[in-house]
């Protein structure tokens, strides 16, 4: 065993368990899958592995030795090398520069010798195979090659234990065969890899074994070659307790949302949708599934105008709404539950009523001459605060001294009260507790039933399945599948589609689009 | 109207003008030099006009006390570096924002200087009781006896040749040395710096010492230079010039000189048009107009730039979601 974790706990300030209990052990000289979805902790295993956070309890053991990893400089000597997700490369330098970057070679006792770390880098690049341009600024290389220059700057540095965090999720086909033919080379030569990744198929053709998390806890290691894709994508989205919504069969009637072949490019040139279709229509909840990063947040931000779409359309009850403003879609009778709350569904420092009136102060009943009619204000903040079970002393407290799941519920109040004919949900319930989580799920399927169009975006299986009457699944940026109804539905059937592993066809996928 | 047009022209296109922009634009080139290496490096240093105030008292002082001019300049620089250090100190250890604390060096500067030149020559105007000393001009042999370009390059205050010469050691700095790899890079993008082991912190407070090491010697260079004594309020707004002057140079040490000679002509110019008869309150007006001019101008192109790089993101390289 060349990596030994064990017991490792952590919890982040806010109070979040990432890790409990965690064992974590790899072998000299193999390349060992780190699996789970968004959230499970790897990220979070790997951090401390490297040196970024501290556990609160455990031990690390690395080539033997006890080790407290204290800063990646501790983690680097002990010959611990991480390739982020984000690359950690400095824009306007080139290759090399960014290579010796914190061990600069000198000349003369006090300059820097660029020749000799263009010689590093090529030495280094020739001996692992993996070619870069020396004097290139790093901003004006491909994605595959910054990846090269960070595996690079790590190898540099000592690095026999390699982690690559979704080394794939940037790159193209190619790059990634080119990659993976790069990661069994280093194997050869006696490096150690950890992959993290939620990609099943290469999961698969690369790795020997594999560690899953799910909650923050470790589910099992296996070999790879025992354990069949199906049985991975289970134990990586298994549920705990299966959830029940009482509701009623929906009856959709008329279209409320319609979206047709949304496409949509990010700033760093990545297709993140692709030909995207759907309605959702009165009476019905919409659930859009899919791991993290597969066009979801996109496709919300598409829908509130908060980026704009390379083409496509987007309607609102037949009025077009790309480029249209918050404000004008808001006005359509379209609420919004923001993913993240603090940032965008509430101002932290101002209070409960301020926030519940932000997107109604300006009406009449609010107001008298140029003045606030504070007590219409009251009145009203009161019933809402009662209605949607708010706890706190008075509408006056401010809004950031709350639970999380009573912010959640300001902005569902809010959000709820303003008799909307769409609600996009996103992510609604997420880190909040229990009676939060039911309360705001009951009030979600009582407005559907009322003849509220919903659509629900969530990563938690439980949720998706037990509250949408019927789902889209994203992977890719593209839907893969339409379940026009949730209650039969498996989460094996969906692990299977939302890791990429299954697609329906274009005419089963189109059955979602209501025209 | 003509005839005061061609007044101005010829006096613009005069040895004695010339001679002026070169003696105006070295306390500006100092300070923007100081705004270049504390900008690269990611910590903004908007304190460099009360910094030059506080070193030109500094110069001063010790210059009379002591009566050696050598003394008060490396007095100037040290008070300048212990302020830059202080921004850092507030900035890097004590978690406040840096503009704030700049902002406070700067009314720092303003009535601070006030206070000591009157606890050292008992006036708070200017500091005439005090018998300070000024450092030497320097006429170049051989180039002086050029004419036209020897009148106009020689007998300046030696603090002149040494910011153009500083122009260059900055350049050297930044792109030649270590330190000036690590100090780009903890500017740049921080977590990176930091992931390979640079202490961010300590380039910052390095960068902030050389930042006031040159804002130090420009505030030397406006009461042992360019006057030879101090002035209440003396540096007038030339640290904020200086900013604007390292903005539009992009940060670059070449690109700063040019665009501080550009204010330094401006300023040249409205110190002439006083003499030409315009009304003064108008004249003062140049340098800042200029200084206004030039942001926008540099701001309406950094904002073109942008919108071309990201429309190029979008054409180029679309990397297709893969089809694994």
């Amino acid at each position: 065993m060349v990596v030994q974790m064990k017991g490792i706990t952590k919890v982040y300030p806010n109070g979040i368990a990432a890790n409990q209990n965690v064992d974590f052990s790899v072998r000299k000289g193999e390349i060992h899958a780190l699996m789970g979805e968004n959230g499970a902790g790897k990220s979070t295993l790997m951090k401390m592995l490297f040196g970024l956070e501290q556990p609160e309890e455990g031990e690390i053991i690395v080539g033997g030795e006890t080790v407290a990893l204290s800063s990646p400089t501790v983690a680097i000597s002990k010959g611990v090398g991480m390739v982020h997700q984000h690359f950690m490369l400095v824009p306007s330098l080139t290759v090399a520069e960014n290579i010796v970057l914190g061990m600069e070679p000198k000349k003369r006792g006090m300059f820097l010798d660029y020749g000799k770390a263009v010689a590093i880098t090529e030495e280094y690049s020739q001996k692992y195979n993996l070619h870069v341009d020396p004097h290139a600024k790093v901003m004006d290389i491909p994605v595959g090659m910054k990846q090269k220059v960070e595996i690079l700057k790590a190898l540099v540095r000592g690095a026999t234990i390699l982690i690559l965090d979704e080394p794939t999720a940037v790159l193209t086909t190619q790059e990634t065969t080119e990659l993976f033919k790069e990661l069994i080379h280093f194997k050869e030569t006696g490096h150690t890899i950890i992959f993290i990744s939620h990609k099943l198929k290469e999961v698969k053709q690369i790795t020997d074994r594999l560690t899953i998390m799910r909650g923050g806890k470790s589910v099992g290691v296996y070999n790879t070659a025992d354990v069949s894709e199906q049985d991975i994508s289970r134990l990586m989205v298994g549920r705990d307790v299966v959830l029940k919504v009482e509701k009623e069969k929906p009856v959709p009637t008329d279209v409320v949302l319609k979206v047709e072949d949304l496409s949509f490019t990010n700033d760093w040139s990545r297709k993140m949708l692709d030909g995207v279709s759907f309605t959702v229509r009165k009476g019905e909840i919409l659930g859009v599934a899919g791991v993290e990063g597969n066009g979801q947040r996109e496709l919300v931000e598409l829908l509130f105008d908060m980026a704009k779409p390379d083409g496509g359309t987007i309607q609102v009850e037949g009025q077009p709404i790309t480029g249209a403003g918050q404000s004008k879609i808001r006005g359509l009778g379209v609420s919004h539950i923001p993913e993240d709350r603090m940032l965008f569904g509430v101002a932290g420092t101002a209070t409960i009523e301020e926030n519940l009136i932000s997107d109604r102060y300006w009406k009449p009943k609010f107001n008298k001459g140029p003045l606030f009619d504070m007590k219409a204000i009251h009145q009203d903040t009161q019933q809402l605060i009662g209605d949607y079970q708010i706890l706190c002393k008075s509408g006056g407290q401010s809004v950031a001294n709350l639970s999380g799941g009573n912010i959640q519920k300001v902005v569902v109040a809010r959000e709820f009260s303003s008799d909307p004919k769409l609600i996009i949900a996103d992510q609604p319930t997420r880190g909040i507790d229990v009676g939060a989580t039911e309360f705001i799920r009951r009030k979600l399927v009582e407005l559907s039933r009322a003849g509220t169009a919903v659509l629900l975006v969530s990563a938690d299986l439980n949720e998706i399945i037990e509250l949408s009457d019927s789902l889209i699944v994203f992977y890719g940026g593209e839907i893969v599948a339409y379940f026009e109804d949730t209650s039969t539905l498996t989460d094996e059937e969906m692990g299977e589609y939302m890791l990429g592993l299954k697609r329906q066809s274009d005419e089963e996928i189109r059955r979602v689009f209501h025209a | 109207m003509l005839d005061l047009l061609s007044r101005i022209v010829s006096t613009v296109f005069s040895v004695p003008f010339a001679f002026s922009i070169l003696r105006i634009t070295t306390p500006i080139l100092f300070a923007a030099l100081a705004a270049v290496v504390a900008d690269r490096a990611g910590v903004t240093n908007i304190g460099l006009e009360g910094i030059m105030m506080i070193s030109a008292l500094t110069g001063v002082i010790f210059s009379a006390w002591t009566q050696s001019a050598w003394f008060g300049l490396l007095m100037a620089i040290l008070l300048g570096v212990l302020v830059a250090l202080m921004i850092g100190f507030f900035a890097l250890q004590l978690k406040t924002d840096i503009i704030l604390a700049g902002i406070a060096v700067n009314m720092l500067g303003g009535g601070g200087t006030i206070f000591f030149m009157y606890l050292a020559s008992g006036d708070r105007g200017y500091s005439a009781n005090l018998a300070s000393k000024v450092m030497p001009t320097v006429h170049i042999p051989l180039l002086r006896d050029i004419p036209v370009l020897g009148e106009i390059l020689s007998g300046h205050n030696l603090l002149t040749y040494l910011a153009f010469l500083c122009v260059l050691l900055v350049w050297i700095l930044l792109y030649k040395t270590p330190l000036g790899l690590q100090l780009r890079a903890v500017g740049e993008n921080s977590h990176a710096a930091d992931s390979v082991g640079v202490s961010v912190n300590r380039v910052k407070y390095l960068a902030l010492a050389v930042s006031g090491v040159l804002a130090g010697m420009g505030g030397a260079f406006m009461s042992m230079g360019y006057m030879s004594s101090f002035n209440t309020n003396m540096t007038a707004g030339r640290g904020f010039i200086a900013l604007a002057a390292e903005a539009m140079g992009q940060g670059e040490p070449v690109g700063t000189m040019l665009t501080s000679l550009l204010f330094g002509f401006a300023d040249a110019l409205a110190a002439n048009m006083q003499s030409l008869g315009l009304p003064a309150e108008l004249v003062k007006m140049t340098p800042y107009v200029f200084t206004i001019a030039g942001l926008a101008i540099y701001a309406a192109t950094k904002l073109g730039t942008h919108r071309r790089k990201k429309r190029k993101g979008q054409t180029t390289g679309g990397a297709a979601p893969e089809a694994s």
